[in-house]
């Protein structure tokens, strides 16, 4: 268990696991939405050549978020 | 609902920092979650593999730094050259098999004593449009469209999005306008009606106005047409064919920068606003049902442009034979129309007859050039095009030149869109304002670019004659 970054920072390849949302209203309701809740485990897949948005394994489905979304997702590496 | 489990669920997602909000939403949503996972943890059944099969090598490859942006580049060229290269055979025996009916028709009407008119609306006019609509652009939209519909099986396109999101943003778009603007190539009405992906008003106004940057089925054929006669030397040539190639890719590549600058443009100044939430699934890859796919694509494809060329092509042709037939004083009345586009014409490197083909144009695109043919031949008459070289020969005679066909093809690109499109943007925005819009924006660039290109071209001939 390292410490707390967010979504954004994780590495392609390693794996978080979600600690809190840091967003409030729609946002967080579709983030929450994708099944981003408390204790979900997240993998980052890779990152678009022009390296926004970033693809993450979330739920058995492969999701990209820009950086603006996933900054806001608190992880802890796994 | 959940029971017991709840709370255990709940004290499971608990973290020891107490990061966790405590809203009621929030542990809704999160002893939903955990619900959900029990129950498909106990009936669903995972490959062991995971998620790092192929589909990953896969992703790894197309939406690589060094291979995304080139093997999209490289994909989209390899379809226009099937395109091209397929085409150019089904096109002459459509039209053999189309003209040899024609004589047929005459003799008919010849023998019931029919008078010349009627021959002249019926068979000179109607039919001959027509077949000219189904030998030139059936044979590229039926391969066109398979290969692209076997992209979207494939689950390509929402790689595109994810390559090419960040540039959409900059633009102040959504990411999957890149989708909404590969559904354009298709059909710009189809196009339009697909930015209903786009949750955001802004942004789905911005793909709506933008779409008519990608050249549609009606634009492509012409495209194709032109660049295999001026660029191509006929196809015949392998150097020749790529050549014609790449200046299909290079046109619409011009249509996807100005579609990324008039986005930019529209979006600091009518369309102003943040950039919305953005998700987008990747979704898995699936095996294209590939004879099930050319079958049904084929099928539909055949069935559009035939009906588009029943109710749009041979009322236009017919109009057109008689604007070019009847004769008002000194010519006809597509000769008069035609002076009067003269000087607009003349000042971006095209002509009079060629801005009116464009806007007689306005039902579809497909008939821009028969109606150009028909009114640039003598009596009105739709000569026999069996081929490039026939074509090219017709307009070599109007006094076309290699800047015409380059501003031909630009115009073709850069203009209103056709009218079912701008019905359909006006169904979906519900305001007239937007389809005005739409239409204007093209044409403005579209003028300006072709004069730009004269300019050029005349000051090149200046310094190559000093």
């Amino acid at each position: 268990m390292g410490a707390v970054t967010s979504l954004s920072d994780l590495k392609p390849g390693s794996t978080g696991e979600v600690v809190s949302l840091q967003a409030w209203g729609l946002t967080r309701r579709r983030l929450m939405d994708l099944g981003l809740v408390p204790g979900t485990r997240v993998v980052a897949l890779r990152r678009s050549p022009s390296g926004d948005p970033t693809a993450f394994f979330i739920r058995g489905a492969a999701i990209a978020l820009r950086r603006e979304e996933s900054r806001q997702v608190l992880v802890r590496p796994v | 609902m959940c029971g017991r489990t709840n709370d255990r669920a709940f004290a499971a997602a608990r973290h020891p920092q107490g990061y966790i909000d405590t809203s009621y939403r929030d542990r809704m949503v999160t002893a939903l979650y955990a619900r959900a996972e029990a129950i498909a943890s106990r009936v669903v059944k995972k490959n062991a593999s995971g998620f790092f099969a192929l589909e990953e090598r896969l992703d790894a490859i197309v939406t690589s730094r060094v291979w995304g942006y080139p093997i999209m580049l490289a994909l989209l060229a390899f379809v226009f050259w099937l395109t091209l290269k397929g085409a150019n055979y089904p096109s002459g025996i459509l039209a053999n098999l189309f003209f040899a009916f024609q004589d047929v028709l005459s003799a008919f009407f010849y023998h019931l004593g029919a008078p010349d008119w009627l021959h002249g609306i019926v068979v000179a006019g109607m039919y001959r449009t027509l077949a000219w609509v189904v030998a030139v652009m059936l044979p590229p939209m039926a391969i066109f469209f398979p290969l692209f519909t076997l992209l979207e099986d494939l689950g390509y396109l929402p790689r595109i999005a994810f390559n090419l999101d960040s540039f959409f943003k900059k633009a102040g778009a959504h990411g999957k306008q890149a989708l909404t603007m590969c559904m354009g190539f298709g059909c710009n009405a189809a196009g339009v009606v697909g930015c209903r992906i786009i949750d955001s008003p802004r942004e789905r106004l911005l793909a709506v106005l933008t779409n008519n940057f990608s050249p549609c089925n009606g634009r492509f054929p012409t495209l194709i047409a032109l660049s295999g006669i001026f660029m191509g030397g006929f196809l015949t040539t392998w150097s020749g064919t790529m050549l014609a190639v790449l200046t299909v890719t290079a046109i619409i590549g011009v249509g996807i920068l100005l579609m990324f600058f008039t986005t930019w443009f529209l979006s600091r100044t009518v369309l102003k606003g943040e950039p919305s939430f953005f998700i987008l699934e990747l979704p898995p890859y699936r095996p294209p049902q590939v004879l099930r796919v050319i079958v049904r694509s084929l099928l539909d494809r055949t069935i559009y442009v035939l009906a588009r060329a029943v109710l749009v092509a041979a009322p236009a042709g017919a109009f057109t034979w008689v604007l070019a037939n009847l004769r008002l004083s000194e010519g006809t009345i597509i000769d008069h129309l035609a002076c009067i586009f003269q000087p607009i014409g003349k000042m971006m490197g095209l002509d009079g007859y060629i801005l009116l083909a464009f806007i007689l144009g306005l039902p579809a695109n497909e008939i821009v050039l028969p109606i150009l043919l028909m009114s640039y031949l003598s009596a009105g008459m739709l000569m026999e095009v069996d081929g490039l070289r026939a074509l090219g020969e017709i307009l070599m005679d109007k006094g076309w030149t290699l800047v015409t066909a380059i501003n031909f093809m630009l115009f073709s690109l850069l203009h209103w869109p056709c009218g079912t499109t701008l019905l359909t943007i006006y169904k979906e925005t519900k305001n007239w304002k937007w389809p005005l819009l739409a239409a204007a924006v093209p044409t403005v660039i579209g003028f300006a670019l072709c004069f730009l290109v004269k300019l050029l071209a005349g000051l090149m001939g200046i310094m190559a004659a000093g």
